[in-house]
């Protein structure tokens, strides 16, 4: 895509060729992918594909030495990861880092006074702790507010986690394995909680192993194999896609 | 400033020398630093404590210090590998390392030297050995011998070091628990022990080296604090746990070292290879041969 | 309780202390008193930087002396100029500018790495003044400079009472500063890049910026503390005022008293400062230094928290490991910028 037809893309995120090594591992070639507003994306791929690596260069945590990535229509090199957050752009860690020494509380103020109240949508300390019990609510994880997160399971971790994502009140979220380890129920708490946010208009990209979430879930599918994007499109197709079957089934 | 051809010779021939020996001296730095990402400010107090043991053997028995630091070895090793036990369980266990594993080693550095003083007074030691004094003169070559053997001697410890550490079972064991623990776990290794030996190896050297030291300048408690600057610029120029990337670094800031205390003076000396780590970290923090 | 209410608290505490020094009669307790304060501030300072934020800083004597030779820089020039002698609050604002500046510089360079380089980055720092300073002749090079503190100031008379309530004022200053940093969005600002700065990035924080900040305030601070140093000694050396004592003293005082809050440099600072004063006195300097040693070496391996981390565990509460202790006003105005 040259950079004027990636301009006049109108989707919310546009990936350009990207490109990310480390030494003389190629860990990412020639990822192009757009995501639309509203949409509801999947990304799936085996173990080492790629896919932390390519939330990491789309949020700033890592640099991509090739390709680009926009967002809104703006290009991000060069914008460090909070000023991608402030954009609107957030995501959760695939392992859980929650501030240690702050009480979970704590943990989403931190996300609403430096990306939401840097809006200026917010104003008051009052609806700023509104704000934080409102969340986790959300996730379940309001009775333990006032604890540290050493007292939280693993579990409750990755709630967390999703929870500081939210609090950013993203454009576009990038959910990464939020739901290993979860009970039945607790996966569908956390789809319909995903549902719920698609709908108040947050775009959501969904990376997981968990067939069964990510094939009731997404609207379109993306899989990424050591580093290649192999397929896009529908999830029936894309599962029916002999390639696929390949890459997943030996 | 008196420019001659023969002045700038010998400063490079000398800074090439001492660069070697600078070698020695980062080269326990490199393994702690470089590869096991030990921030271990307080090796410089280590190699000023060789430099007292072989002081005080060699003032009261006339044993030569390079003998002597080698005998000592064994003894640093346990040090270190007992120092490094208590810097895992204090510090990296619990994920503390950054802020109270440094100010431990910061610590041990004060303790160090602030003893030293106590227990030698702050004059200058020295040692006696027949290799100092006399000179090898070559053209226009001016080699005092007490730093062409430390030079030697350095080289050979860094080819033993680089040797153990790509050709033995533990040695690559060791460059491997850099990049990956889990995997070391998975072989039936036991990652903590193998930075433990590798911790007691780094200490190791700082005999060596602080033989070395005192046989090239006469050395005092507060000495080992030029050294903090000069060891990690080395390192981090050097490639970080690149041993053949130490010694090049060591030897081009032994050069500029050299050329600037010959021609502008040894006041601006200790400024150059703190300048120049200063430098390293804001324009190439990965070093000349980067990982 | 506000931040107008704590100050004016510890505003009294001062000048109680101030009276109560008057008291005493002899002016060894200014002597001694200063060099505790001095240390009150130097401590917070450092705090600010390595306690919250977790970014540590070997070179507070560096800050120190940047100071106080802006001190003897102002007063040759002053004294060439006959306009004398110049008023401590003065010095400190330009020592504190100069030192904020350098913090300012020295961070831009080395804090986008991590925090282990910056570390070893500030020793470089000192060694590189020191050597500077050391070939400046105008503020005296190795041989030292002489300062002439003045005989009197009115109206309160003893220049040594001058300097002890001066330094006071800004040991208060600093205190009610690190207060006011804890309980604002900065504070939380700067424990997120403590305890994990990916997130904190993730999270919206501008990590960058605000380690600027907080290395400018440090610096500024020592800065502030070394201003009056010359007019305190009379007699100024390269070796002993960017000695490693600076250095050891104003991470062990932090570390020792707890590094969660303004409560711990303030506790450690006294405590240590104080045993130190008697110490040197009774046994010799480089004695108390060594015990500042193991103290340290103590604390940090056996007790993390510090005093402060000691005593809530021994009132049993969960160990407040939050920077300050928040009760949210329910009407307050907005959050502080």
């Amino acid at each position: 895509m040259s950079d004027a037809e990636a301009a006049a893309n109108p989707d919310l995120l546009v990936v350009d060729d990207l490109g990310k090594r480390f030494g003389g591992f190629v860990a990412l070639e020639n990822i192009s992918l757009s995501v639309a507003a509203g949409e509801r994306l999947g990304l799936i791929g085996p173990n080492g594909s790629g896919k932390s690596t390519l939330v990491n260069c789309i949020c700033g945590t890592l640099r991509n030495e090739q390709g680009a990535v926009r967002f809104n229509g703006q290009k991000l090199d060069g914008l460090a990861a909070h000023q991608r957050t402030r954009l609107g752009l957030s995501r959760s860690f695939q392992l859980p880092r929650p501030f240690a020494s702050l009480s979970l509380a704590d943990n989403i103020r931190v996300p609403l006074l430096y990306t939401v109240a840097a809006r200026g949508t917010i104003h008051t300390a009052h609806e700023i702790g509104e704000r934080c019990h409102d969340l986790l609510n959300e996730v379940g994880l309001e009775a333990k507010a006032q604890h540290l997160p050493r007292d939280l399971t693993q579990v409750e971790m990755r709630k967390l986690e999703l929870a500081r994502a939210m609090a950013t009140e993203p454009k576009l979220l990038i959910a990464d394995e939020v739901m290993a380890g979860l009970t039945h129920s607790e996966i569908e708490e956390i789809l319909t909680l995903l549902a719920r946010l698609n709908e108040q208009g947050v775009t959501i990209i969904l990376i997981e192993h968990i067939m069964r979430a990510v094939m009731s879930f997404s609207r379109r599918l993306v899989v990424l194999v050591s580093g290649k994007k192999i397929a896009d499109g529908a999830p029936d197709a894309v599962m029916r896609d002999p390639e696929v079957e390949r890459a997943y089934l030996g | 400033m008196i420019f001659s051809f023969d002045l700038l010779i010998n400063a490079i021939v000398s800074g090439i020398l001492i660069g070697g020996f600078y070698a020695a001296v980062t080269a326990g730095v490199s393994i702690s630093f470089g590869i096991l990402d030990i921030v271990n400010i307080a090796h410089p107090a280590f190699i000023i404590l060789g430099s007292y043991i072989a002081y005080i053997v060699n003032a009261s028995f006339g044993f030569d210090p390079i003998i002597t630091a080698i005998v000592v070895m064994p003894a640093f090793y346990v040090l270190g590998a007992g120092i490094y036990q208590i810097y895992y369980v204090s510090f990296e266990k619990r994920g503390q390392e950054s802020l109270r594993g440094l100010a431990f080693f910061f610590g041990l550095l004060f303790i160090t030297e602030v003893s030293l003083v106590l227990y030698f007074g702050v004059d200058y030691r020295y040692v006696d050995a027949p290799y100092i004094g006399p000179a090898w003169h070559f053209a226009m070559l001016d080699i005092p011998f007490r730093i062409l053997v430390p030079f030697l001697v350095s080289l050979l410890l860094i080819t033993v070091l680089q040797l153990f550490l790509t050709r033995s079972f533990i040695g690559r064991a060791i460059m491997a628990v850099a990049q990956d623990q889990l995997a070391l776990r998975l072989m039936g290794v036991d990652p903590i022990r193998i930075k433990r030996i590798a911790f007691g190896i780094s200490i190791a050297t700082a005999s060596l080296a602080g033989a070395f030291l005192i046989i090239i300048q006469p050395v005092e408690p507060s000495v080992g604090r030029e050294y903090i600057g000069r060891v990690f610029a080395i390192c981090v120029l050097g490639g970080m746990g690149s041993l053949p990337g130490t010694v090049i670094a060591a030897m081009l800031i032994g050069i500029v070292e050299s050329l600037t205390s010959t021609f502008y003076g040894p006041s601006w000396a200790p400024a150059v290879s703190f300048g120049f780590l200063l430098l390293t970290l804001a324009v190439r923090p990965a070093g000349l041969l980067g990982r | 309780m506000r931040t107008p209410v704590f100050l004016l608290i510890w505003l009294i505490v001062a000048a109680a202390v101030f009276g109560g020094s008057l008291a005493v009669g002899n002016d060894y307790v200014f002597f001694a008193g200063y060099v505790v304060l001095q240390y009150v501030v130097l401590g917070t300072a450092w705090n600010i930087l390595g306690g919250y934020c977790g970014y540590v800083n070997f070179g507070s004597a560096a800050f120190f002396a940047l100071g106080a030779y802006s001190t003897v820089a102002i007063y040759k020039f002053a004294l060439d100029a006959d306009f004398y002698p110049i008023p401590i609050p003065f010095l400190m604002l330009i020592g504190g500018a100069v030192s904020g500046a350098v913090g300012f510089g020295m961070g831009y360079l080395t804090l986008r790495l991590r925090g282990a380089f910056f570390a070893i980055a500030t020793l470089a720092l000192a060694v590189v003044l020191e050597t500077l300073v050391v070939n400046w002749d105008y503020v005296g090079g190795s041989r030292g400079a002489y300062i002439i503190r003045p005989e009197e100031i009115a109206p309160i008379g003893n220049y040594i009472r001058y300097l002890f309530l001066t330094m006071m004022l800004l040991a208060v200053a600093a205190i009610t500063i690190a207060r006011l940093i804890e309980r604002s969005r900065l504070g939380y600002g700067f424990a997120t890049i403590r305890d994990d700065e990916l997130a904190a990035e993730a999270s919206g924080v501008p990590t960058l910026r605000l380690k600027l900040i907080a290395t400018t305030i440090s610096g500024a601070l020592m800065g502030m503390a070394g201003a009056p140093f010359p007019y305190y000694i009379s007699y100024l050396q390269p070796s002993s005022t960017f000695g490693l004592d600076y250095a050891v003293n104003s991470i062990a005082m932090p570390l020792i008293g707890g590094t969660t809050s303004w409560v711990g440099p303030l506790i450690g600072a006294l405590l240590l400062g104080s045993l130190q004063q008697i110490a040197t006195v009774t046994i010799s300097s480089a004695v108390n230094l060594l015990i500042v040693g193991f103290l340290l070496v103590f604390f940090v391996i056996a007790a993390p928290n510090g005093i402060v981390g000691l005593f809530h565990t021994y009132l049993q509460r969960k160990p407040e490991e939050f920077v300050g202790r928040r009760r949210v006003d329910p009407d307050a105005p907005g959050t502080v910028p």
